[in-house]
């Protein structure tokens, strides 16, 4: 590569999808690259192709046609195991459901990826564990357990579990959904500081509310980037809460 | 991934859904400790109606003189002399399906203590026909060899004559008793016996060394007869064909001869017996596979559904870096701590319960070294293999399709 910024660098990408005679083209000829340091909305309507493209990026599914580099490396030879092995070195992932372990504290919860990478020692896990954990503002909570945990304490586990290992790009697919809209700004406010200090992170969404947070925004539509521009008035979260406070105030 | 890794993992998932971890131990403890209550009740109940069975002497072989023909006019098996103390050293020595073999006399007579007297057998043989006969002791003791040697005139008496000649609660041990004029000192005393098949009343009779009746009673060179205790009752009829053998040897009879003696075996219990044996190891057999397969399937269940209500968690792990192996090894590691700690309390579970159900309601119970690893092998393979089974198909799951599931 001739650039080292590039995380990923896709060419000329096809995903198709059989279901029954049909054949779904769900990613056709994308071309995409996102550098170190960038923090990308990718958006669009359900069925547009976006979630098809995070699996992809995110090593879980692959692609029918074209290359995917990540941090250098064809990810497209990779077989099974490999994939897993990129995905516990170079990968995180934040979800909508936030998929924690039920009735597991926070730490261990932060510990789990480490747990499966063995060159990690249990002492050099549970520091890291514990510095994901003061990273996303849960220094006091480590010890409890994730069922008791409110939502947006919830999604900070996870985001803490999605840095956990120094990936390369974090991975968050509708990160906000399940979250209010003052929840999902503080979420939004802890990926740009997070993204500040230099955490790539792909960022999908459909609400444009969210997107405006993020650095650049992508538009699907049936498989294809549509758009592809810098954000516009880029918003800063932590003013959007102060915003929301003073709404709230002038309603009360 | 390290080993260590998947032990905590592992014990952390089964930390973590108490419930469901104790509801799959359950059926395996249930499983484990039905299997080992059943055989224990059931083998019990199979040793306990062998014993009363055996008791009635299934293994009881008897030999006597054969019948002589003299001058055409046929003899009473008395008559014949063919059997001798010889032929009891020799099948001692040599068979190797009996457990014990005595001599055998008989007289009978009238017993007198003091002003009282009454009509009895005696009967006696050497220090192994108590056990034999399955006379067994109640008070004092049974003769010794040397008594036999010396021919002493000591005697073991049944309840009936302790009732009629001492009357009850009386202490005849010490005591001397005359039988047919001859005076014999009490040592001992058997426990009531009861009547056998022909109703005829075992306690009525008096025990003592076969040579006593030989040389002081009857006078007699020959015995009336050996009794034999096999040492195997499924094996009767070859236990009979080797003391026949051995018996030619010893009387040194020629091919054409003909035996000089009977040999009689107790065949119409044998076979009831086995018929009856073989009909409780059917139940039993039948018993323990059903208990075995409704244990399997219980546990089959759970297991499935434990792996199935953990997709979600399966995918997680898988996203975040867990290689199908690793999936694959932490559900069989967690079905195999399951499994073999359930299967250690239901080995437990099935031994107190055998024991209460013994204390309870009084029913013989035994529990075989067999039947324990049976089924705990059985139980525990199952629990293996029914979360191996599903956690393989969870671990070859593509991450996206587990992470969707709901």
């Amino acid at each position: 590569m001739s650039n080292n910024n590039k995380i990923i660098e896709i060419k000329q990408l096809h995903k198709n999808y059989e279901v029954g005679d049909e054949t779904v083209r769900a990613l056709q000829g994308i071309d995409l690259t996102i550098n170190k340091g960038e923090f990308v909305a990718i958006m669009g309507t359900s069925g547009s192709g976006k979630s098809t493209l995070l699996n992809i990026l995110g090593c879980l599914d692959r692609a029918s046609e074209g290359d995917y580099w990540l941090d250098g490396s064809n990810v497209k030879k990779l077989k099974k195991n490999q994939l897993a092995e990129i995905r516990s070195a170079k990968l995180g992932f934040v979800f909508q459901s936030y998929n924690l372990l039920p009735r597991t504290t926070a730490l261990e919860n932060v510990e789990l990826p480490l747990l499966y990478n063995p060159s990690v020692s249990s002492k050099l896990r549970r520091e890291k564990a514990e510095a994901a954990l003061v990273a996303v503002g849960l220094k006091d909570r480590m010890k409890h357990l994730s069922n008791q945990m409110s939502g947006g304490q919830q999604q900070r586990v996870a985001i803490a579990r999605s840095i956990v290992n120094d990936p390369v790009i974090i991975l968050a697919d509708e990160a906000t959904g399940n979250l209010d809209t003052r929840t999902s700004f503080e979420i939004m406010a802890l990926f740009q500081d997070l993204n500040e200090k230099g955490i790539t992170i792909g960022f999908v969404t459909h609400e444009s509310d969210i997107a405006r947070f993020t650095k650049r925004n992508i538009v699907f539509r049936d498989g294809r980037i549509i758009k592809d521009i810098e954000t516009e008035n880029r918003a800063r979260a932590i003013e959007a809460i102060r915003e929301l406070k003073n709404e709230d105030y002038l309603l009360n | 991934m390290k080993l260590i890794n998947l032990f905590k993992i592992a014990i952390a998932a089964i930390k973590r859904n108490k419930m469901r971890s104790f509801l799959t131990m359950l059926g395996i403890v249930i499983g484990v400790g039905a299997v080992i209550t059943m055989l224990a009740i059931g083998q019990g109940s199979n040793e306990s109606i062998k014993s009363s069975i055996s008791s009635m002497g299934t293994n009881l072989i008897n030999v006597m003189p054969a019948s002589m023909n003299r001058g055409g006019v046929q003899q009473g098996r008395t008559a014949s002399q063919s059997l001798e103390e010889k032929d009891v050293y020799y099948l001692q020595k040599n068979c190797t399906l009996i457990d014990a073999v005595s001599p055998e006399m008989r007289s009978s007579g009238q017993v007198v203590f003091g002003s009282k007297n009454w009509p009895t057998d005696v009967g006696g043989g050497n220090e192994d026909y108590a056990v034999i006969k399955k006379y067994e002791i109640a008070t004092g003791r049974f003769y010794t060899h040397q008594e036999i040697k010396s021919a002493a005139k000591v005697c073991v008496l049944g309840q009936t004559i302790v009732k009629n000649v001492f009357g009850e609660d009386a202490d005849p041990i010490g005591q001397s008793i005359r039988f047919n004029n001859i005076p014999f000192k009490v040592i001992g005393t058997f426990k009531e016996k009861g009547n056998n098949t022909f109703g005829q009343d075992q306690d009525d009779m008096i025990l003592m060394p076969y040579s006593t009746i030989m040389k002081r009673i009857t006078r007699e060179t020959h015995l009336r007869s050996i009794v034999i205790s096999a040492k195997y009752e499924d094996k009767i009829t070859e236990t009979s064909t080797e003391i026949e053998e051995l018996l030619r040897q010893s009387h040194k009879l020629k091919e054409a001869e003909d035996n000089d003696f009977d040999i009689r075996t107790q065949e119409e219990l044998i076979s009831n017996f086995s018929s009856i044996s073989q009909m409780l190891l059917v139940l039993l057999g039948s018993i323990s596979a059903i208990s075995l397969v409704v244990g399997g399937i219980g546990i089959m269940n759970i297991m499935y559904v434990s792996v199935t209500e953990r997709t979600r968690e399966i995918g997680l792990r898988l996203a975040i870096g867990g290689k199908g192996k690793d999936i694959l090894m932490q559900f069989l590691l967690e079905a195999i701590l399951l499994s073999v700690i359930g299967g250690l309390i239901g080995v437990l579970l099935g031994y107190i319960v055998s024991n209460t159900i013994e204390g309870i309601m009084n029913w013989p119970i035994l529990i075989t070294t067999d039947s324990v690893l049976l089924s705990f092998i059985v139980c525990t393979f199952i629990g293996v293999f029914f979360g191996w089974y599903p956690a393989r198909k969870a671990s070859a799951l593509d991450p996206i399709v587990a992470l969707r599931h709901e």
